[in-house]
């Protein structure tokens, strides 16, 4: 094995140093000469319109620069594509500060701008506005029967797939069926690190934007829309983040108000918003789902039917993929699948960790252990006796997948053969005890992604693609894969990300950063490897002088034929005798369509969880999950581990605490803040086991990776919902499960 | 945040005097809550009479047997140091029980007393909040109260008070020695802070300038006999939906003296007398502590979403007594919630 194969292993993040130090600058943390600060006031109303804003009071105080308003907003662009960004949702997107109209609670009104931030802060505190309120509707509940089938939606959205079979038939034909309601409120990212925009004034209508934001492309698109601004007159640039989790997918008020007010007053200007505030920016849909399944005498699905009902804003169709993943989890050949949304007066909802997939896995896995009891069945027994070997919503075989081995390795790991079917049938400490499981299925995708590659005469690599690092590993895989290709060790490699002035890579979502900036970044240092290799033949005598690049391996800096090691050439030997300073070259990646074609892309999981409940006064510990993952190779076995710890984390907060609650009278969150929005604290966090089951896949893409950052999370809260019902018997369906549903 | 003028008072005195030179003026101690309370606008105090660094930090023996708790001595302090461990081991299970390790390295134990309710709406300026702008509706009926009281309450206020240590403190009795501009005075805990009634505005019986100089406990502490629960919606760092400080004095399995607090329920730190009398004399039974129970949340009223506080206080009541009889808890211990 040589040194510089550096796939598959755990070396530890490369930009952990610059951030234990605090070199690693975030948006917030550039402090560019001459700043000025934007203070973000937000509407108390739900509906209705701002009749005055009382900008000039304010105005008069020394120090404070501008009040921006709907009132004096210079004109921007008018068309609603000016305003789309790459995965915005059907409808109309919001536009801060454009009309006198409120259309949701904590909507921007206004920008007041300052010297300093807390001048800015106070003088946000005094800024009269009136307003003329209007009744409002927030409230799920009351749309019911007002869903709607939405026409389209954004990037990636796939209505669910058309019924097959006789899905009410067979449910009427069922040996055992099951029918039951699901729900979750509304949850928010959360984030640690708050949004942030510092935007640089250039001069001459020029910018550079230090924004928060999982896509610094995406951004800048959308800035040059809206405020008409060139190519060439403005940078996007964030090189790390304080968590994304979908949140920063689409570019984020702060940012508008911040290049808004740069523009305006030809001044550099920052703009963060309050924790208060992160609950305005989008979140995972309250969303309601009715789950109907049905079995054969022998324990196979005789029927299954999912449908999905969440809240969406008036202006905006948001949508996610609720369903579909319950047409292709389990084999059933009649299957009905619904979606709708129904509008009400709230902010659109985004993308979040495993969108539509989290709350479609809790309707569906919560289901499947209903119906197992139901059938009498063991919940695992019957997921494997329901196992798919194709993807019947689109007729086609895995690319690859190896959840039945995840069942198998993760149940031996976790015990799972200990556990008593009965309900209430196991204790310990006094408490009872309960054991549940669930599994789920995520998309692996790759979309299109450029790198470019350049190696400096003494032989060190930089690769840049404007990708993201929200605490995924980005920096670590990415400096990986281009060492091992060119045959490197990590320090003679530079990762570089974020940055508008980088080849073009898409938001960092859904996954698919390492197998697509991956292979961008394989195929940018192999393009490089074809110069090298060039130079490499110039010499007469050269050892490789007849080679073809698929000849020749690069490894422990040398470049040598593969089938004959010792015709080697050492890289920076090859580098210096050509006289060039550096060398670069520039690649991009698709999918290979036509080879993915025949078949269905997707990473799959299993969670184990055991839990003991207080049964007198309802209070709910996890002690032990276990996670397996199947999602084709694992670059990094460190990095990859930590994104499904946090995903365990996730799942078990969206089980047991994670709520916004919505004050209807008011139609306002009423718990936006850090000590009422309940997440997992160290104190709720039990030992977590994770387990890679590895899988062989040159079809899904070249690197043969899946992304491991949302399918961690599937499975987890409906194991740990599934096992508080194995422990008292009791079957929450509304989540989270907070101890008084058990009392 | 509104302005604010500061100065560090050099002693008490000098603290009274500035305070009163100051209208609307605040102390602030560790600032862990007041601060907060500056940035949601609030509290909007245009001076601060930093107390923190007054020599009050002291933890020192009272010539009656008890044990005098400095005013700016830390909650953790106050929770690790060793008389409190051994003679008081309620209240150090209750103030680890809240907040967090940093919160408690920089919160002081006059500060922890001082502490304004979490009721979601007087956080949130954009709705209405009896405590917050006296006369302008109580959100909380009607609205979501999950954090609120089912003891005590009033039409104008539901809000409980936040602390883990004053539930324990409740049930400790101590003396709290204030210091104003009449002079010093005393005033019994359990009249310390007070129910809404019609003024929710005021949390407390302190007149306008007195600073809290210590907490005086008396002799007895129920160091062998007692129970800290403390039920939440998580396992660490969040408020008490309901807690439980019990102290017991046995003679066999007989009580002989009781102690009864409870915490997340109520506008101050709700101290059952009659329910203490209950237990007097009586055998340390299941039926004995149901009873018990039963009595303390009889005249408790659920506001909607608050409502399961009600069965869950009575049975975390039974389940406090009987650790409490037992003896199981031990001063240190981790404590996790909900066993």
């Amino acid at each position: 094995m040589s040194q510089t194969n550096h796939i598959g292993k755990a070396p530890s993040r490369v930009d952990g140093p610059l951030k234990v130090a605090g070199a690693a600058h975030y948006s917030g943390e550039f402090n560019v000469p001459n700043l000025a600060y934007g203070y973000v006031v937000s509407s108390p109303i739900t509906k209705g319109k701002i009749l005055k804003v009382h900008a000039d009071e304010v105005r008069a105080l020394p120090g404070v620069l501008e009040v921006f308003s709907h009132e004096n907003v210079p004109y921007l662009a008018w068309f609603d594509k000016s305003y789309k960004d790459q995965i915005a949702p059907g409808g109309s997107p919001f536009r801060p500060l454009h009309a006198p109209d409120i259309t949701f609670n904590q909507q921007p009104v206004a920008l007041v701008v300052a010297d300093t931030f807390e001048l800015a802060r106070y003088a946000a505190a005094l800024l009269r506005i009136d307003y003329e309120q209007q009744e409002h509707e927030t409230n799920l509940e009351t749309k019911r029967t007002e869903g709607y089938a939405p026409g389209g939606g954004k990037i990636g959205f796939q209505p669910p797939p058309p019924p097959r079979g006789k899905p009410d038939q067979a449910l009427k034909d069922a040996t055992h069926s099951i029918e039951a309601e699901y729900a979750h409120g509304a949850q928010h990212h959360n984030p640690m690190e708050l949004f942030t925009t510092t935007v640089e004034w250039r001069g001459d209508g020029k910018i550079t934007a230090y924004d928060k934001t999982q896509g610094v492309y995406n951004v800048k698109n959308y800035l040059m829309g809206v405020f008409g601004l060139g190519k060439d007159d403005v940078r996007v640039v964030n090189q790390f983040m304080g968590g994304g989790f979908g949140a920063g997918l689409r570019p984020q008020y702060s940012v508008f108000m911040a290049v808004l007010a740069t523009l305006e007053l030809k001044r550099s200007v920052r703009v963060t918003l309050t924790r208060q505030q992160m609950f305005s920016i989008g979140h995972r849909p309250n969303t309601l789902q009715l789950v109907k399944l049905g079995t054969n005498p022998d324990g196979t699905l005789a029927a299954l039917q999912h449908h999905a009902l969440h809240e969406t804003s008036q202006f905006e169709d948001y949508t996610e993929n609720i369903v579909n993943w319950s047409g292709m989890l389990y084999k059933c050949e009649n299957v009905k699948l619904g979606y709708q949304l129904a509008k009400l007066d709230i902010y659109s909802p985004q993308d979040m960790r495993a969108p539509g997939a989290a709350s479609g896995n809790v309707g569906l896995e919560v289901a499947m252990d209903e119906m197992a009891y139901a059938a009498g069945l063991d919940p695992l027994e019957f997921r494997m006796r329901n196992y798919a070997d194709r993807d019947q919503n689109v007729d086609k075989p895995f690319s690859s997948k190896k959840l039945r081995e995840c069942y198998q390795q993760a149940a031996a790991k976790f015990g799972w053969e200990t556990r008593t079917q009965e309900p209430r049938s196991m204790r310990a400490n006094g408490k009872l005890v309960g054991m549940g499981m669930g599994g789920g299925v995520w998309d692996a995708t790759q979309v299109k992604s450029a790198a470019k590659a350049l190696i400096s005469a003494d032989g060190h690599l930089t690769v840049r693609s404007a990708t993201g690092e929200n605490g995924t590993g980005t920096y670590t895989i990415m400096t990986q894969i281009a060492a091992e290709t060119l045959g490197l060790p990590l320090e003679a490699v530079t990762f570089e990300l974020g940055d508008t002035d980088q080849p073009e890579a898409p938001i960092q979502g859904g996954s698919w950063t390492a197998a697509s900036v991956g292979t961008a970044v394989k195929n940018a240092c192999n393009a490089l490897g074809e110069k090298i290799l060039k130079l490499a033949q110039k010499p007469a005598d050269s050892p490789l002088k007849d080679a073809k690049y698929d000849d020749v391996e690069f490894v422990n800096g040398q470049l040598r034929l593969r089938l004959d090691h010792d015709q080697a050439v050492v890289l920076r030997d090859v580098l210096q005798a050509s006289g060039e300073t550096q060398l670069e070259a520039d690649s991009s990646a698709m999918p290979n369509m036509v080879k993915q074609n025949g078949y269905s892309l997707h990473s799959h999981n299993v969670a184990f969880a055991e839990v003991e409940v207080d049964e007198d006064l309802g209070s709910i510990k996890v002690t032990r999950v276990v996670s397996a993952v199947a999602a084709g190779r694992i670059l990094n076995q460190k990095t990859a581990r930590s994104q499904v710890l946090g995903s365990v984390v996730w799942g078990l907060g969206m089980a047991l605490m994670e709520e916004t609650v919505m004050d209807h009278k008011f139609g306002r969150y009423v718990n936006h803040n850090f000590a009422e929005y309940h997440i997992p604290v160290n104190a709720d966090i039990p030992h977590i086991d994770v387990i890679f089951v590895h899988e062989d896949d040159d079809i899904v893409n070249p690197l043969g990776v899946k992304g491991i950052g949302e399918v961690g999370m599937l499975g987890v809260t409906a194991a740990i919902a599934n096992a508080v019902f194995h422990a008292t018997g009791k079957r929450v369906r509304d989540l989270p499960i907070l101890l008084d549903k058990l009392l | 945040m509104y302005p604010f003028s500061y100065s560090r008072a050099t002693d008490v005195a000098d603290a009274v005097r500035d305070k009163a030179g100051h209208d609307g003026s605040a102390y602030i101690g560790g600032g862990t809550n007041l601060i907060d309370l500056m940035k949601m606008n609030v509290e909007q105090p245009p001076h601060l009479v930093n107390v923190a660094k007054l020599p009050l930090s002291k933890i020192e023996d009272l010539p009656d047997g008890g044990l005098r708790l400095g005013a700016t001595a830390t909650n953790s302090d106050t929770a690790w140091n060793e008389q409190v461990k051994a003679r008081y081991p309620l209240l150090n299970q209750a103030i680890l029980a809240g907040a967090s390790p940093q919160l408690r390295n920089a919160a002081t134990n006059g500060g922890n007393l001082m502490q304004r309710t979490r009721c979601y709406y007087f956080y949130d300026l954009a709705t209405p909040c009896n405590k917050r702008e006296p006369g302008s509706g109580c959100s909380a009926i009607g609205g979501f109260n999950r954090v609120c009281g089912i003891l005590g309450t009033s039409e104008a206020c539901i809000a409980t008070h936040p602390s883990d240590m004053c539930v324990a403190l409740a049930a400790l009795a101590p003396t709290v020695r204030v210091s104003g501009p009449n002079g010093e005075r005393t005033i019994a805990f359990e009249d310390f802070h007070r129910l809404p009634g019609e003024q929710p505005e005021f949390d407390n019986t302190l007149v306008e300038g007195e600073l809290i100089t210590s907490l005086d406990l008396p002799e007895k502490g129920f160091a062998k006999h007692f129970a800290y629960l403390k039920l939440r919606d998580r396992h660490s760092y969040a408020f008490a939906l309901v807690s439980v400080a019990v102290g017991l004095e046995m003679d066999g399995d007989t009580i002989t003296d009781a102690r009864l607090a409870l915490g997340g329920v109520a506008h101050k730190p709700w101290r059952d007398l009659s329910a203490e009398q209950l237990l007097k004399g009586q055998p340390a039974t299941a039926e004995t502590f149901g009873r018990v129970a039963a009595h303390v949340v009889a005249n408790a009223v659920g506001r909607g979403s608050n409502d399961f506080k009600i069965e869950l206080a009575r049975r975390a009541i039974v389940r406090a007594l009987k650790q409490a009889a037992e003896g199981q808890q031990q001063a240190g211990d981790v404590y996790l919630g909900g066993q």
